[in-house]
This record gives C-alpha cells, structure tokens and sequence, in this order.
C-alpha cells in the first residue's frame, strides 16, 4: 500500500479529480495549503509596507492506494495538473503501513478501495 | 422657492443611493471566487471615487445642460452655473446642486453594474479606462436623451421614472458585449465556480434593496405622495420577485435558495424602477412575480445554452429585468396614480408601449454598438484581459498585491 501525496494548482483540482474517477481512484481527501517552491512566492503590498516571498495557494491530496493503483494515480494526476510551467506542484509516494476501515474494522488492501 | 422637506429627502436620497455601489460591491463580491474578491470591491470602490470626481467636472453638464443634439455639451463644465437656487426643469422646489448630486450616485452605480459581467479576468488598468469612456460616451447620451432637457426620447414621451432604460437596460446590454468579446473564464466549462460568501452576497442585497428606497423614490425629487407611492411599489415588487423566484427553484430544482431568493428580489428592484412612479400596487405584483420568470430563464436556462460567461449575471438580471420593466411601465401607467405621466396599454392608450417599446431598442441598439467601440479601443491600447498566470492566481494578488483573508499569520 502507498500513500500519495501531490501539492496541485487550486485551479486545476477540478482536472485532476477528472482524471482520477477516470481511473477509478475515488477516495481523495483534499486540503487547502499554503506554499512554494520554484515559484518563490508573490509580493503583497499592505499601506507601502512590502511583504515578498509570501507563500501561494495550493491544493493538496492525499490518497491511500493499493500496488497495483500507484502508477494509473500518479498519471491521473500528471494528465490533470500539467501545464508545463513553474508551479505545477509535486507528488509524493509514501510506503503505508496499515489502514483500517473503521465502519467494519478490516484491515489492509480491502479496507482501502 | 427651496421646499426644507424635499431638499431633506432628496439629499438623504442621495446618500441611499451612494450607499448601493458599495452594496453591489459585496453583492458581487460575494459571488466571485475568494481570490477575487478584492478585485470587485476594488473595481466598485473606484467607480464611486473616479465617477464622482468626473460628474462634476463634466459628467453633469453632458448629461443635463440643456439641448437638443447629441448631448448637452459643456456649458456646465465644472458646475458652473449650477447653483444653490433651484433649477425648475428638473426640480423646482430643491437646490440645482441637490439635483445634480442625487444624479451622481445614478451616474456611478450604472457603470459599476456592467462588471459583473467581466468579472475575475479584466485588467485594473483597462478597467479604469473603459469605465471612464463608457460613462462618458454612453451613459452621458442616454441619460441625456432620456431625462436631459431637450433630450430626444424625452421629447417623445417615453416614461421612465427611476432609470429603467438609462440605468439598467444601457448597463446590462453593455454587459452582454463586453462578456461575449472578453470570452469565457479559464477552466469554468466542466465546473462553474461557487460563490466564495453567500452572506457576503444577502448583506449586498440588503444594502440594495435599502439604498433602492432612495433611487426610486427619491426620483419623485419631493417629500410627497409620488415618492410614498414610489416607496411602496419599490418594495412591493422586490418582495413579490423574491417568492416568486425562489417558489421557481423549489418547482424547478427540488429546494428554494437564499442566492434565488437575493438574486429575486434584485430582479424586482430593478424591474419596478421605470415604474415605481406610475403604477400602483397590485401591478407592481404582476411585475415583481412576472420578472423572476423571465430573468431566470435568462439566467438559468438560455445562458447555459448560449455559453456566454456573463460571470455574475449583470445581463440577465439588470438587462432582461429593465427591460421587461420598461415595457411593463408602458402597460400599467396610468395617470390616477401620477397625473403628469401618461396611461399605459392597459388603460386604454397603447400609444405609450410603443413609445417604451422605441426607448428599449434604441438604447439596446446605441449602448451595444458604442460598447463594444469603446472595448475594442481598450483593448487596442493597453489589452483589457489579464494573462492566464494572472487568472489563476486571482486578480487580489496579480493587481492589487493584496489578500482577502490571511491563512496563517
């Protein structure tokens, strides 16, 4: 089991949750965040007080996936979240240890999907 | 002679309908995405700022000072020669500056209307010149032909008793324009985006049914009958737009919306405006519970079709309203309520649809045309619409350097 991780454009969430349900990915957990990379952040601009560097809106995913599901997830996300430009955001792959269906308490890869 | 009681009323007027550009400023602003909040505040803040500074530089004079052409021209450049004694052609019991200051407020609010239309995609820049031309080059014409003194409509009889045809019909079309020329929001076909602040757009629709009172009644420009009559039919029709708007959604859509109910009561505000001075109560029902049919259609079921991006419904709502209200007016006149108006349709004189049917076209024909001339210059010179970065990132951040709200402090 993976947990993927992928920090996205806001506005390209709408996109990638396409492209997932296209890969029959459907539980996504999705959090508002802050940050940058590559990007280095906007400028903002507060009464001639300057303030540079501050961080940009992100979207971020998490999603608990089975072996065979990692690669279709990260191409799902890759299709959707793609522009080619600085900001595209990242993903991430984790190693996850357990998960646990807490309605029925099973556990491992069935608990999953 | 100054009558205390219709100076008092016309200057508290005056303030009401300042107040309703900074209530269309969360109307709207609420609608938009959070990112782009800040940019319709903004956007409608400054209209308040450049358009005042504007009316009474020259706005006024091109607008009122009397004559037959085009416009008035510029003899009251800088208002000179509008005094503090009355002026009788338009008011003769209030100040000739309490007239021209209640005139202004209509003169800001009308433009800021038009971009609900372009909203989250137009350059400050080219915001601010466009704005600045079209109340110059449309507004000050039609509003000219229609209440100007020498003016050409007015001439002709068309009653229009809050700004029904200047006011809403010439802004709403102008919206229709710059919204098919501008082109669609990015990325909006497979999901338009929720309003950020539903509260944000109910506060702005309080504040404009309230400021209304001033608009429509404050039009009779005296403490009198004709002004309570206005009042009364002004909230009338904007309760009765209400239900009937969100009676529309429980049939249609399974569950009445508070945004149904808002954009509903708006859509009675608007449609009552030509009228509130001519009607009496139980048409300004029948108009009230007539435009919510009609602006729904507009909004819900012809936009989808025809694909335009009239992000906040600027055209289906203030154009489609208006002009069923103009029309409206040309039924349901009727001079037991207002002895110096004229009889509609319905009572016997079909003349006067006519003569309101003219008014729509003409300004629907002129205020297009003109629009999209001015648009076209703009974008010409300087570019009017933001780059797709800028689009994604919001209009707050890319023009302004400023958030909305901080996330972490």
């Amino acid at each position: 089991m993976k947990l993927i991780i992928a920090i996205i454009q806001p506005d390209k969430l709408e996109e990638v949750k396409e492209e997932l349900y296209r890969a029959e990915v459907n539980l996504i957990t999705v959090n508002e965040v802050l940050g940058h990379g590559r990007q280095k952040g906007v400028t903002e601009i507060y009464r001639g007080a300057k303030e540079s560097g501050n961080l940009l809106r992100k979207i971020r995913l998490e999603i608990a996936v089975n072996e065979n599901f990692v690669e279709p997830t990260i191409k799902a996300i890759v299709k959707g979240a793609k522009t080619g430009e600085t900001g595209d955001g990242k993903i991430f792959v984790l190693d996850l240890k357990e998960c646990i269906r807490i309605r029925t308490e099973e556990r491992g890869g069935v608990a999953i999907g | 002679m100054i009558n205390a009681g219709d100076t008092a009323w016309v200057l508290m007027s005056s303030a009401l309908v300042m107040l309703m550009t900074p209530g269309l400023a969360f109307f709207y602003g609420g609608m938009v995405r959070k990112k782009n909040v800040l940019s319709i505040l903004m956007q409608c803040f400054i209209v308040l700022c450049l358009l005042s500074v504007q009316w009474v530089l020259y706005g006024y004079s091109i607008s009122f000072a009397p004559g037959e052409g085009f416009w008035g021209g510029f003899k009251w450049f800088g208002l000179n020669g509008v005094g503090l004694e009355p002026y009788a052609d338009y008011a003769a019991t209030i100040p000739h500056q309490a007239f021209m200051i209640f005139q202004a407020m209509f003169a800001i609010i009308t433009p800021a209307l038009i971009l609900g239309a372009f909203a989250e995609r137009m350059k400050f820049s080219a915001f601010l010149i466009f704005i600045l031309l079209w109340a110059t080059f449309v507004y000050g014409p039609v509003c000219h032909w229609v209440w100007g003194v020498g003016g050409w409509l007015r001439k002709l009889g068309a009653l229009d008793f809050a700004g029904g045809t200047v006011v809403h019909i010439n802004a709403g079309i102008a919206a229709l324009v710059t919204a098919l020329i501008i082109g669609k929001r990015k990325n909006i076909e497979k999901n338009i985006p929720a309003p950020h602040n539903m509260p944000f757009v109910v506060l702005g629709t309080a504040l404009l049914w309230f400021g209304w009172f001033g608009f429509n009644a404050g039009s009779a420009l005296a403490a009198n009958g004709l002004a309570t009559n206005a009042f009364v039919v002004t909230n009338t029709a904007a309760a009765a737009a209400g239900l009937s708007w969100a009676c529309i959604e429980w049939l249609r859509n399974g569950k009445p919306t508070i945004f149904g109910a808002a954009s509903g009561a708006v859509a009675g505000l608007v449609a009552i405006t030509p009228a509130a001075g001519f009607v009496s109560v139980i048409p300004a029902i029948i108009i009230g519970i007539l435009v919510s049919v009609f602006c729904f259609t507009a909004v819900s079921i012809i936009k989808p079709k025809m694909g335009y991006d009239d992000a906040l419904d600027a055209f289906g709502v203030h154009c489609v309203g208006g002009i069923w209200g103009a029309l409206a007016t040309g039924l349901f006149a009727s001079k037991a309520v207002n002895s110096s108006g004229a009889d509609g349709l319905l009572f016997g004189n079909p003349k006067q649809f006519i003569v309101q049917l003219t008014a729509v076209c003409v300004t629907l024909v002129y205020s297009f045309v003109v629009t999209m001339i001015i648009y076209k210059v703009v974008d010409l010179i300087i570019g009017v619409r933001v780059s797709e970065k800028e689009e994604s990132m919001g209009l707050d951040l890319t023009q302004h350097h400023e958030r909305a709200c901080t996330v972490l402090e």
